[in-house]
């Protein structure tokens, strides 16, 4: 290794005093060695550890994989007695409830960036930001009691009902939206989700219609076009690579959620029609079944839940990402 | 032929239900979170007095605190903080500072931010894995482990951030007097940094300081006092989720009480870095 460029340019004045110089230098460069060493080592950590992580979860799942296999994903059986397990009802149930989430959510955050951006009073503005990021971060077992004590109540005695009675008679939708009122199931956990990740998809796609040059707007209005029409031909299309890697963050956050959606979703291995009935999500089976789990098998189900959990969230934040970093460069590139 | 004031009236129009629903959008958003914190407030006020900081978390039925649940959550957040700061803010550095050429920094950069929101229960259940399995009992180290992992990713996230915020007119001048790599980036870029990557550490104990579902296969519950690390160790958020989830009255008060201090503790932290950060980018 050739020593650094900048020292090599020390005046020698001395004989003596080049051999001290040649000392100090190596052992700069040896210090810089080091240092450089250290800090790689610490950023190879975080790959060891995503490694760690999928090789542990593999190999905790390795009696669930040999004794179900593939028919793991698509059984809805889950029974401790006879130590069958399937992972359909939670894999559903973790698609439904953040789907339901993302169906809320999208236009409600898209609607509050858009007035953080375009329509709110100046003075508003900043509060307002910081109010819906700090509700970002907001812990998720504060969202889950809250539904548990206010919303499920309220839900099961004025829109429950409601539901059953006109939405639950139509043709096609009606199967999903009619049986008991108990407040806790599907739709409700769905619901709580949203309003979980409403600020949290508000805040990510806010800064990402903040990157889009004032220019290129001030060019729309100036040719007569409404705020809507810059915010639906001018804005939208220029970012709408990063509002879908938002979206994304917020499916991710959705799908890996366990709190809030523990409280309300009823933890019932079974598969259902209706919204309003009672299931199960990855993750609360894991938060109510794994420290109560026993048997080698149930707790190597459990943890298979945990790794397909992992697996699908990997992918969208991956995904999510990638749609980030795009606009990111695009950004650097047009400015 | 369409009349063009008609086609002007239909884009006003248009516009001004697209508004009108934008703004409704900011409300249905407030009413909902107002409404969630006001909840707490009404339920977690009458519940916090001076009790919950001094008794321990009782059996069901008698009264009793949350002292040794908030012990326990402050000593495995600092421990977890202790140990997910230094390899953050190092690896941070390596992203920063060290990482312009080969493969390294960006592959890091891409799993770090797919690691900054992967399902924390997940790595509740790697520690459960490679910890708890072995040592055979839960455990507050276990807890301070996970927390550990989930502060990493923040920490490095602000750091790199941070540190690209310094100008490099600073590492050039620094270089010129002939100050090694490892001064420049100690002594100058991480000092000028300073602020910023405190508040990293503070949004990363915001965050850790709610997470339920890593400690609840790592932490357990101890229902009485315990400052042993190598033991099942009390913990806020699990004992906030034990008790809502109970029938008892007493247990569900506590459980407001808890989740109001939580919450509290979560959004002034968050205040104080934001506070934090905008001074020091006022003064530079």
């Amino acid at each position: 290794m050739p020593p650094c460029p900048f020292l090599s340019i020390t005046p020698k004045v001395h004989e003596n005093m080049s051999i001290l110089n040649d000392a100090r230098l190596k052992r700069q460069v040896w210090l810089d060695m080091l240092f450089r060493g250290v800090t790689r080592m610490s950023a190879i950590s975080v790959l060891v550890l995503l490694a760690a992580i999928l090789t542990s979860l593999v190999v905790g799942s390795m009696p669930a994989i040999h004794a179900f296999g593939f028919g793991f994903l698509t059984s809805a059986e889950w029974n401790p007695v006879t130590d069958e397990y399937g992972a359909l009802v939670p894999i559903i149930g973790t698609l439904t409830t953040s789907g339901i989430a993302l169906l809320i959510a999208i236009p409600v955050s898209f609607g509050i960036a858009l007035f953080l951006t375009e329509l709110s009073p100046r003075i508003l503005r900043r509060p307002l930001g910081i109010a819906v990021e700090l509700l970002a971060g907001i812990p998720s077992i504060i969202y889950g009691m809250w539904g548990l004590f206010v919303f499920a109540p309220l839900f099961a005695d004025h829109i429950e009902p409601w539901l059953n009675d006109y939405v639950g008679e139509l043709p096609y939708i009606g199967p999903f939206f009619s049986g008991p009122p108990m407040g806790i199931g599907i739709l409700t956990a769905g619901i709580i989700l949203s309003i979980m990740i409403i600020p949290f998809i508000a805040s990510v796609m806010r800064d990402v219609f903040e990157v889009v040059p004032t220019l290129l707007k001030e060019s729309a209005y100036g040719l007569g076009a409404t705020t809507w029409e810059v915010m639906w031909n001018v804005v939208l299309p220029y970012t709408k690579i990063g509002v879908v890697g938002g979206i994304m963050l917020g499916l991710g956050r959705a799908l890996g959620e366990t709190m809030a959606v523990t409280f309300v979703i009823g933890n019932a291995h079974e598969l259902s029609q209706s919204l309003l009935m009672p299931g199960n999500s990855i993750s609360s089976a894991l938060a109510n079944e794994f420290t109560e789990a026993v048997g080698e098998l149930y707790l190597s189900s459990l943890i298979e839940l945990g790794l397909i959990l992992f697996f699908i969230t990997f992918v969208v934040l991956s995904f999510a990402r990638y749609m980030l970093y795009k606009l990111g460069k695009r950004e650097g590139q047009v400015s | 032929m369409i009349n063009p004031l008609d086609l002007y009236a239909r884009r006003r129009i248009i516009n001004a239900t697209g508004l009108l629903v934008s703004m409704l959008a900011m409300g249905f958003g407030l009413f909902w979170l107002c409404w969630i914190l006001f909840t707490l407030l009404e339920n977690g006020l009458p519940a916090l007095n001076s009790v919950v900081f001094t008794k321990m978390t009782p059996p069901p039925g008698s009264s009793g605190g949350l002292f040794n649940a908030i012990a326990g959550s402050l000593m495995m957040s600092l421990v977890g903080t202790l140990i997910g700061t230094p390899i953050g803010i190092l690896a941070g550095t390596y992203l920063a500072e060290f990482g312009q050429r080969g493969w390294l920094a960006p592959v890091t950069r891409f799993i770090n931010d797919v690691l900054l929101s992967a399902p924390s229960i997940v790595i509740g259940l790697f520690v459960y894995e490679v910890y708890v399995v072995h040592v055979k009992h839960f455990s507050g180290w276990a807890g301070a482990l996970a927390l550990a992992i989930i502060v990493i990713p923040i920490v490095i996230r602000t750091t790199e951030n941070m540190l690209r915020l310094v100008p490099t007119t600073l590492r050039e001048a620094a270089s010129a007097l002939g100050a090694p790599q490892w001064k420049i980036v100690n002594f100058v870029t991480l000092r000028a940094a300073r602020a910023g990557i405190i508040t990293g550490v503070m949004l990363a104990i915001a965050r850790i300081s709610g997470e339920t579902a890593p400690l609840l296969f790592t932490a357990l519950n101890n229902q009485f006092w315990s400052s042993d690390m190598d033991s099942p160790m009390a913990n806020l958020p699990v004992v906030i989720f034990q008790f809502a989830m109970s029938p008892y009255e007493d247990w569900q008060h506590l459980a407001w009480a808890g989740a109001l201090l939580i919450t509290i503790s979560v959004l002034v932290l968050n205040i104080l870095a934001r506070v934090l950060f905008r001074q020091s980018a006022t003064t530079h």
